[in-house]
């Protein structure tokens, strides 16, 4: 009968499948080196690298002016004469704010463009999903933002600030204010989390009290309960690690109850030059942010980064941190591959040590070791034309430590 | 004609074995035709793609497919249950996870804890829920069993009540945002929004080996083609029958003595088991399962693909699902900057021109062709079968 014959011939097609399975195996696990990295195609006159932004979805109103901040790097590289002789020819391809798909466009730069370096991801969950794809392909990512530390890639180069260049200055920014008791806001992903974590740890040993931490999810509108929250505990400060549209609804509640930057100033890590546009100043004026860059830091490179990219972009468009490290590391890999002689990743790899370039946020060392970059802390208040102005810095650059070993404190979180 | 016989009514339903094949049926054209259809799908998948496409295509296609397995689980579920599942992220993210629970322990080692329980948990020990999956023989059932024990759990409560249409729609998409809120509140056990990443080995085999890849390319081409087989017997059973009947007219079959909702918990724990399946197997494709995958969003995008292909017909979600993937892929590589539009004009397009969904556009091109023969759905769709031969003369 008719429903026989089908078993049959779908057990057939079964067994097939297996066997071509099982013949087809390739290397194990347990062997050693099995990968091998694909080689970027530098046979033209050009040598392509990839931008991987999210162009679309949540995350594209802040990475499209990475975007364009990395392009601006690249078509002064190109007016340079490129590197090594080779013009410069970026690929685009969209994140869309979706984790697994920047992983498939990784993978799509490196196996088919075959591009030298990729620039690009901003959050951590993205840099999570793309960093197996890096290290299998043995192909380079430049992470432009400031991220929760506690990561080192060989096959990527961190030049926002880790832990220790920005949340560790803005603790002890706010305790040389006097400030005894700080009250922990948050969206619900993995930098808040983690950045709490290195926060309570920090106000453990310093003589701080959390007085509450309290999450929202990425997105959310509704702060009433916490502001009330934050209000009724009576910190001396709140740290703030939400990000984007939740900061509107945050500030905006947090100055209808009464709240002000005088009484209990809000310390953010997520607010830069484009977001307070896009929150209003009437909300922020007075609040403080924990950066490496702002537009306003002083210095001739700054000046001419902030020209050359309200000249290609329009006057009203703000340069903010995240832009600055996008824009650097571009400059940083030329550097890299120029000492290098050579687009090979591997020999780039070797030549990063020791690399500076007089950045707009001053001058910047690649540490070789960690892939880091050592960066001035800046802490700035909010002015109520928008832009933000420093009121303490760091001196120097402050030596990247990602897994914050030289503090004792920090000892049990990794 | 299979007249449906009425069965005592203190008695559940009866669903036919599985394969069953409806008396009555003029076997030889049609299951020429379905032999024929499934050798074609087989030389495509097996031979012509991985011939074709280089191994970053091939993986991509591993994916898709993986899309089409939840989709045809869709397809049995709203297009012949008419329970329209938006929330089949969860069953996927169920398998997945607990597939990527045993890939990670597996690439730990035993004794071992992932990478990331130390970085975000700072646990000293494994958690006791995950310890069964370090064994592969708790670990791969699990990836279709939970999702099914929890779709019998949820659907005999709902079905029950007689929750349906917009109101079922609605739970089902209220419990994916719940599930994605409970993963990324438990970081430290779950990896949060990150997801389960970085996962190396496959039973043993290295997954960054282009080989081992196109391995599980040909598993999950395989398992694909065994679900599309496995769907054509069930909606070709009895129990087929019965569950279009249910969904046409639910009431009347009550009144003919059978429990509906015995029969939309089957459909509905089946296609949740399909999504599953299709999450364990996702993992290995592509290396990471995370909330983003699972969540309202994503569950429609499951969805959409089953429009699109045509959600009562066999084939018509497997098409659906890949084309919209597909369609997807292409798009955003062409015009990162703009894709998201072309892509929803897509969909309008498809929504307001084709409503039957790609698998109408045979019958389409074939009413065309013959004149004005009455052919209500092509060949795709084998539920109508009777309908048809009613009023058409075998040709």
């Amino acid at each position: 009968m008719s429903l026989f014959r089908d078993r049959r011939i779908l057990a057939g097609a079964m067994t097939l499948v297996a066997a071509a399975a099982l013949t087809a195996c390739g290397s194990k696990t347990s062997d050693e080196g099995s990968a091998a990295g694909v080689t970027a195609d530098v046979s033209g006159d050009t040598v392509k690298v990839g931008l991987l932004n999210s162009l679309s979805g949540t995350m594209a109103i802040s990475e499209v002016t990475v975007r364009d901040s990395i392009m601006l790097a690249v078509e002064e590289i190109n007016a340079a004469g490129g590197v090594l002789g080779k013009k410069i020819q970026p690929v685009g391809e969209d994140g869309a704010s979706d984790w697994p798909t920047f992983a498939e466009k990784a993978e799509k730069l490196i196996s088919e463009d075959r591009v030298a370096a990729v620039f690009g991801c901003w959050t951590s969950a993205s840099r999570k999903a793309v960093k197996p794809v890096f290290e299998k392909n043995k192909a380079l990512l430049f992470y432009p933002v400031q991220y929760e530390g506690l990561e080192q890639s060989p096959y990527i180069f961190y030049t926002g600030a880790t832990t220790n260049q920005q949340i560790v200055p803005g603790l002890d920014y706010l305790k040389s204010q006097g400030a005894k008791s700080v009250y922990l806001v948050g969206s619900d992903y993995v930098f808040p989390r983690t950045a709490n974590k290195i926060i309570k740890a920090y106000a453990t040993a310093n003589g701080m009290t959390v007085l509450g931490e309290d999450y929202a999810p990425l997105g959310s509108t509704e702060f009433g309960t916490i502001v009330n929250k934050v209000k009724s505990s009576g910190a001396d400060a709140v740290f703030n690690t939400l990000n984007g549209d939740s900061n509107v609804a945050f500030f905006k509640e947090y100055k209808s109850a009464g709240l002000t930057a005088a009484a209990m100033p809000v310390v953010s890590v997520s607010i830069a030059e484009e977001e307070v546009k896009g929150i209003g100043t009437q909300y922020l004026e007075g609040q403080l942010t924990a950066w490496n860059y702002y537009q306003t830091t002083p210095g001739a490179a700054n000046s001419k980064f902030v020209a050359a990219y309200k000249a290609k972009y329009g006057a009203d468009k703000p340069t903010s941190d995240p832009m600055e490290a996008a824009y650097v590391g571009v400059h940083l890999w030329k550097a890299m591959v120029e000492k290098a002689g050579a687009f090979d990743v591997e020999k780039v790899r070797a030549a990063s040590d020791g690399i500076t370039f007089d950045a707009p946020e001053g001058l910047v060392t690649v540490d070789g070791k960690t892939q880091h970059i050592a960066k001035t802390a800046r802490i700035g208040k909010i002015g109520a034309d928008g832009l933000i102005t420093e009121v303490w810095n760091s001196g120097k650059p402050v030596a990247p430590d990602p897994y914050l070993k030289t503090y004792p404190w920090a000892s049990g979180l990794s | 004609m299979t007249a449906v016989t009425p069965a005592p009514p203190s008695t559940a339903v009866h669903p036919a074995p599985v394969g069953a094949v409806p008396p009555g049926r003029p076997a030889g054209r049609s299951r020429l035709r379905t032999l024929a259809g499934f050798a074609f799908g087989a030389a495509v998948l097996f031979a012509v793609a991985p011939l074709v496409l280089s191994d970053f295509r091939l993986a991509l296609l591993a994916k898709y497919l993986c899309v089409a397995m939840v989709a045809v689980g869709i397809g049995i579920a709203w297009g012949r249950g008419g329970m329209l599942t938006l929330g089949q992220g969860v069953f996927f993210g169920l398998g997945g996870y607990a597939m990527a629970m045993h890939l990670k322990l597996a690439d730990a080692g035993p004794g071992g804890m992932p990478d990331f329980m130390q970085l975000y948990g700072q646990l000293d020990e494994l958690p006791l829920w995950w310890r069964p999956f370090a064994s592969p023989w708790f670990a791969l059932p699990a990836t279709v069993l939970l999702p099914m024990i929890v779709a019998f759990g949820l659907g005999s409560l709902v079905f029950r009540r007689r929750v349906r249409g917009a109101y079922f729609a609605i739970l089902s998409q209220a419990l994916a945002a719940a599930m994605v809120i409970l993963l990324i509140g438990q970081q430290g056990t779950t990896g949060g929004t990150n997801g389960l990443t970085d996962i190396k080995g496959f039973f043993g085999y290295d997954l960054d080996d282009p080989v081992n890849q196109r391995m599980v390319y040909f598993v999950i081409a395989g398992t694909l083609l065994a679900l599309l087989a496995l769907t054509r017997q069930l909606i070709h059973s009895r129990y087929g029958e019965l569950l279009v009947a249910v969904r046409d007219g639910e009431e009347r079959v009550r009144f003919l003595g059978y429990d509906p909702a015995s029969v939309k918990l089957v459909a509905y724990v089946v296609a949740a088991g399909m999504a599953g399946l299709a999450g364990a197997l996702f993992v290995p494709a592509v290396g990471i399962i995370s909330p983003a995958l699972i969540g309202i969003v994503p569950s429609i995008e499951f969805v959409i693909g089953v429009a699109v292909g045509g959600r009562a017909t066999l084939l018509g979600p497997v098409l659906g699902a890949v084309a919209v993937a597909w369609a997807r892929t292409a798009l955003s590589e062409r015009f990162p900057g703009t894709w998201t539009y072309l892509q929803g004009l897509l969909f309008v397009v498809v929504v307001a021109f084709l409503p039957g969904g790609l698998a109408s556009l045979w019958a389409l091109a074939r009413r065309r062709d013959v004149g004005a023969r009455p052919v209500r759905r092509g060949w795709l769709s084998l539920g109508r079968r009777r309908a048809e031969r009613t009023e058409v003369p075998a040709a």
